[in-house]
């Protein structure tokens, strides 16, 4: 008899088993139908992604001032470069840009601030953010005090513009979302209808319909003396018909709160308001992060349909811009270059999103 | 004891004489405000498009830059508002703007039933058509039996229809819904024809990849005249308005441009005399000073100079005057006399 006492040491995997031959081998030509598969896909790949390549980079001219610099064999970035102030900042002055610059870099400091963990003093930039930001821009974009010459609403634009429309909608839809969901769930029946048929009201017409009201039919209610900055009133249609879907969302969240915790926190005499603070809502809001990020993302994307009551954005300045008849024919790049720029910024909000589904997982995962 | 008829009774009264306190003092609003309120299109190729700098350019807008020029002294006292369609008659009776310059074809049902008045003619528009230069047709009459791309949901498909059935000839008409899906139908060779309003076949034209390999007919089967809005029952902004652009129109007529116009103010003509201020003060009937016309022709320039600038042959859009010549010059564009 042979008793081995010693062990075997440990040896890696088989070849065949490891690398990315071994991966292209289990995932890619495990068969002969995966195979046919991968190389239809890779060929139409190859068809579609070597014309794109062509177009964008090799191709494309990238120097120049004028049309006549563009070879048109490939994109025309001269023209998104010759309009790229234009695209940021819409007809705002060039000699008032630094003011919008000032503002732009309060916002994108503030969102950094508030996204990196590390950072103290959260509370107060997030109040600083909520109320003190939203005056000190208004004050520097609109101006007409400290000296600063006013810059009438209707010269902003561009990425500007949509942050702006965006982020207002998001500030103000989340809170009125909230109430808006615990009204519905309340059970004092003149709140419980009222928030209902808000609701209800917003979510059964259509968005466009929303801001043609605003802009078309609302200034004819109006007596003529009276005028409400069409900015505004595209601002105020966008929030209220945001609110009611995310109130939605919201109320989807506290459904899905078992009703022993609101006992729970009843029994420890808490009143409503420390109920819903404290246990139900955070509960609820950090469940429902896709629901609402959802939500925000179409919203910013929505933003594009103030074009259509005559407010630059971003997609808009681009279509204006196109329409300057040194630029006729360049539509494929404004409009590759503004779903470029919407894509960045939906992107980066959803994966903030995932990121924070990560930091708030408290096992609740199912 | 007042019931509710009788409230909304009052409501409206109250609303009207709002209405009307504000539409009587357009003048008097728009030199306090220190600006005139100009409606134009959000893109017009050559009528209403901001240029690299953010500075709006074209025909429609020369002509809100004439009225500032004219009651302000000052051409780029002006907040332009850009309208669509849809919404640019509501603007222009909610009172948002006083002059709307978009563009705007004259018709009964326009200038007869929302309470509008059309200041004149800016640019004699209509339907024309495009074709390829190795046709080598020269009229619309030789385009019996053509393909035509046409852009769907404007009245160009009716107009055409019309025009082909009264000349007794036949079309095959291929529709599109965007205007760079139009071009690329007449450019893969779908149709021998593109037809739409004239102002729109230069801006299409430069889109082809050859722009000289097609040219425009000369013939126009529709009538669209172009023209400023303003609101009725302020007939004092309705002359100012109109006389704004009979100035221009004037202008070119005397040969007074923005180059030349500091010598004419010393000229023997009494027509330029009249027009420049110089002999009595013909911008006192519209509350202005005697140098409203300089003001205009010299920080516009006349209509010649505007034309050629935005949408004529120094433009790439390239427009034949055609039809917008002067009058003594084969064109429609009468201006009467000032004096």
């Amino acid at each position: 008899m042979i008793h081995n006492k010693t062990m075997i040491d440990q040896r890696p995997a088989p070849s065949n088993t490891l690398g990315p031959v071994a991966w292209l081998r289990a995932n890619l030509f495990s068969g002969p139908l995966n195979t046919l598969f991968t190389l239809v896909g890779l060929y139409v790949l190859y068809l579609l992604l070597v014309p794109t390549i062509q177009w964008a980079f090799i191709n494309a001219d990238w120097i120049g001032t004028t049309r006549a610099d563009c070879s048109r064999e490939g994109a025309c970035w001269v023209f998104v470069n010759a309009r790229f102030t234009q695209f940021i900042y819409g007809l705002y002055p060039r000699s008032e840009i630094w003011r919008a610059n000032i503002v732009f870099g309060g916002f994108f400091t503030l969102i950094a601030w508030l996204a990196i963990p590390r950072l103290p003093f959260k509370r107060w930039v997030a109040v600083f953010a909520l109320v003190g930001f939203p005056i000190a821009a208004y004050v520097l974009l609109h101006g007409g005090y400290f000296d600063l010459p006013r810059v009438p609403t209707h010269r902003w634009g561009g990425l500007m513009l949509t942050l702006l429309l965006a982020s207002i909608g998001m500030i103000g839809a989340l809170p009125i979302g909230i109430v808006l969901a615990l009204g519905r769930r309340s059970n004092m029946p003149i709140v419980k209808s009222f928030c209902v048929i808000f609701i209800e009201f917003w979510r059964g017409v259509p968005l466009i319909t929303v801001l043609f009201m605003a802009s078309v039919m609302l200034p004819l209610f109006l007596p003529s003396g009276i005028s409400v900055d069409r900015l505004v009133r595209a601002l105020i249609g966008l929030t209220l018909f945001q609110s009611a879907y995310m109130a939605e969302v919201i109320r989807g969240g506290l459904q899905a709160i078992p009703k022993g915790q609101e006992e729970a926190a009843a029994a420890l005499g808490m009143s409503y308001w420390k109920r819903m603070g404290l246990i139900v809502l955070p509960q609820a809001l950090k469940m429902m992060i896709p629901g609402i990020v959802n939500t925000f993302i179409s919203l910013f994307k929505d933003t594009t349909l103030v074009m259509i009551i005559g407010l630059f954005d971003l997609l808009g300045i681009v279509q204006a811009a196109l329409s300057d008849s040194n630029w006729l024919g360049f539509s494929l790049e404004g409009y590759v270059f503004a779903a470029f720029v919407f894509w960045i910024f939906c992107f980066s909000m959803s994966r903030y999103s995932q990121y924070l589904e990560r930091k708030l997982n408290t096992g609740h995962k199912r | 004891m007042l019931n509710k008829k009788h409230w909304l009774l009052l409501a409206s009264a109250g609303a009207l004489t709002l209405t009307g306190a504000a539409n009587a003092a357009t003048l008097e609003d728009t030199v306090e405000r220190g600006a005139v309120q100009c409606g134009v299109s959000d893109g017009l190729p050559g009528f209403s498009a901001p240029d690299g700098d953010g500075n709006w350019q074209g025909l429609d807008v020369d002509v809100c830059r004439a009225v500032a020029a004219a009651v302000l002294g000052d051409a780029d006292a002006v907040n332009y508002i850009s309208l669509n369609a849809v919404e640019r008659f509501t603007a222009l009776q909610s009172g948002e703007i006083d002059v709307l310059s978009r563009n705007t074809t004259w018709t009964t049902t326009r200038d007869t039933t929302l309470g509008l008045n059309f200041a004149g003619v800016t640019f004699y528009d209509g339907i024309g058509f495009m074709v390829s230069r190795d046709l080598g047709i020269s009229g619309a009459d030789e385009l019996d039996g053509a393909a035509i791309c046409i852009q769907s949901g404007t009245t160009t498909e009716l107009n055409v229809a019309d025009y082909f059935r009264a000349n007794d000839m036949e079309f095959d008409p291929i529709v599109f819904d965007t205007s760079e899906q139009t071009v690329g139908g007449f450019q893969s060779g779908r149709c021998d024809v593109l037809t739409s309003d004239t102002s729109q076949l230069a801006a299409l034209r430069i889109q082809l990849d050859d722009p000289n390999g097609a040219v425009i007919l000369p013939d126009i089967i529709s009538k669209e005249p172009l023209g400023p809005v303003v609101r009725q029952g302020d007939d004092t902004w309705f002359n100012i308005v109109k006389w704004s652009l009979f100035a221009m129109l004037n202008a070119e007529e005397y040969g007074v441009t923005s180059e030349n116009v500091d010598e004419m103010t010393s000229s023997e003509n009494p027509d330029i005399a009249r027009l420049l201020g110089q002999d009595g003060n013909y911008g006192e009937g519209m509350g202005l000073e005697a140098d409203w016309a300089y003001n205009i022709i010299s920080q516009v320039g006349n209509y010649a100079e505007s034309f050629d600038r935005n949408v004529g042959m120094d433009s790439p859009l390239e427009i034949e005057r055609g039809v917008n010549a002067l009058w003594n010059q084969g064109g429609f564009h009468y201006a009467p006399p000032i004096r």
